[in-house]
């Protein structure tokens, strides 16, 4: 009899919450806000990422966002997105959690407009003042073994290195440095955040041994966003079913999967020519 | 004895006021009991010190709410 384990290897956790769901997911950059909704539930994301913004004197622009978000009942995790500065960061991160009512956050101190790489100085400073604060900081980070290091000694309990630059959609630009990173921190909860463009990059990601993975624009911008959210978190599930079952060893040359032994004819001169 | 009028910058822009503290301000200006968050100049005001928060001409305030983010 054949018998699958369906047994759901999708779980991780994330500051002690057990999430169903490897599949963080962006709010911005849809559409509409019903087919951000729809995209929400069609990638089983348990995490959405979302901002704060100016808010002007007469319009509810910000309640009616917080009212569909909070319908699709799931973790919120406010960004400090466009910060350049630790104070910029730490600040924003203060207004979130009075607004959101969560000490999640996703810290991001930015270098560079052109790459939006992160300023690894400022965001090991803010996430130390952060986690002194009480936070429970989701830093994006790089790949660089030296920064994630401080930012777990300042008190991170996850890392989020870029796969590529916010929005580029290049996939996983450095697949060495994150494989090396991912070796280094075994028992580390590793998120890829950005860069991500297709699904083929995201279940590399898993394949790796990546807890889960951070994105937006991959979904945000396909002609149906609904339907890529599904295939995001098909292609999650699938790289990391795939980890957990080990995979082989890539070799340099060719080795015949069929079984040597009792090939037929084998006994025969080989003929010459192509006749 | 109402506060004699100063200006501030609400959000970045200009604003003539004569609130006496950042909850007056924000009745003045029309945000209701909407859930917002507050920083003035540059430091984030909790909800709860709104009310005994003074302004000052040049003061720089802050107003935030949701959006959607990445």
């Amino acid at each position: 009899m054949n018998a699958i384990d369906k047994t759901p290897t999708s779980h991780f956790t994330a500051y002690g919450v057990e999430l169903p769901s490897r599949l963080l997911l962006g709010t911005a950059q849809y559409p509409s806000p019903q087919i951000m909704a729809d995209a929400v539930k069609a990638s089983n994301a348990a995490v959405v990422t979302l901002s704060l913004r100016r808010e002007q004197a007469r319009g509810a622009t910000g309640q009616r966002f917080l009212d569909l978000i909070r319908d699709l009942n799931v973790c919120i995790l406010p960004n400090t997105a466009g910060c350049r500065t630790a104070r910029e960061a730490i600040t924003t991160a203060q207004m979130a959690r009075e607004l959101f009512e969560t000490d999640w956050i996703k810290l991001e101190v930015i270098a560079n407009d052109d790459t939006l790489q992160p300023d690894l100085f400022g965001l090991v400073e803010a996430a130390a003042e952060l986690s002194r604060e009480g936070f429970k900081v989701f830093p994006y980070t790089t790949e660089d073994l030296g920064a994630a290091e401080r930012l777990l000694s300042a008190g991170c309990e996850i890392l989020m290195p870029w796969g590529a630059p916010i929005g580029s959609g290049r996939g996983l630009a450095n697949p060495y440095g994150l494989k090396t990173m991912r070796a280094y921190f075994p028992g580390i909860p590793l998120v890829i955040d950005a860069g991500v463009g297709a699904p083929s990059h995201a279940a590399q990601a898993m394949e790796m041994g990546y807890d889960a993975v951070l994105l937006n624009t991959a979904v945000a911008k396909a002609a149906d966003p609904v339907r890529m959210a599904a295939a995001f978190a098909a292609a999650i599930e699938a790289g990391h079913t795939a980890y957990t079952a080990g995979l082989m060893e890539m070799r340099d040359m060719a080795s015949p999967s069929t079984p040597v032994a009792g090939t037929p004819f084998f006994d025969l001169p080989p003929r010459g020519g192509a006749g | 004895m109402d506060k004699q009028s100063y200006h501030i910058h609400l959000n970045g822009e200009r604003v003539e006021t004569s609130a006496s503290t950042v909850s007056a301000l924000l009745a003045e200006q029309g945000y209701g009991n909407r859930k917002v968050a507050t920083a003035l100049n540059g430091t984030f005001l909790p909800e709860r010190a709104r009310g005994n928060k003074a302004l000052a001409e040049g003061d720089s305030l802050e107003v935030l709410s949701a959006r959607q983010g990445g």
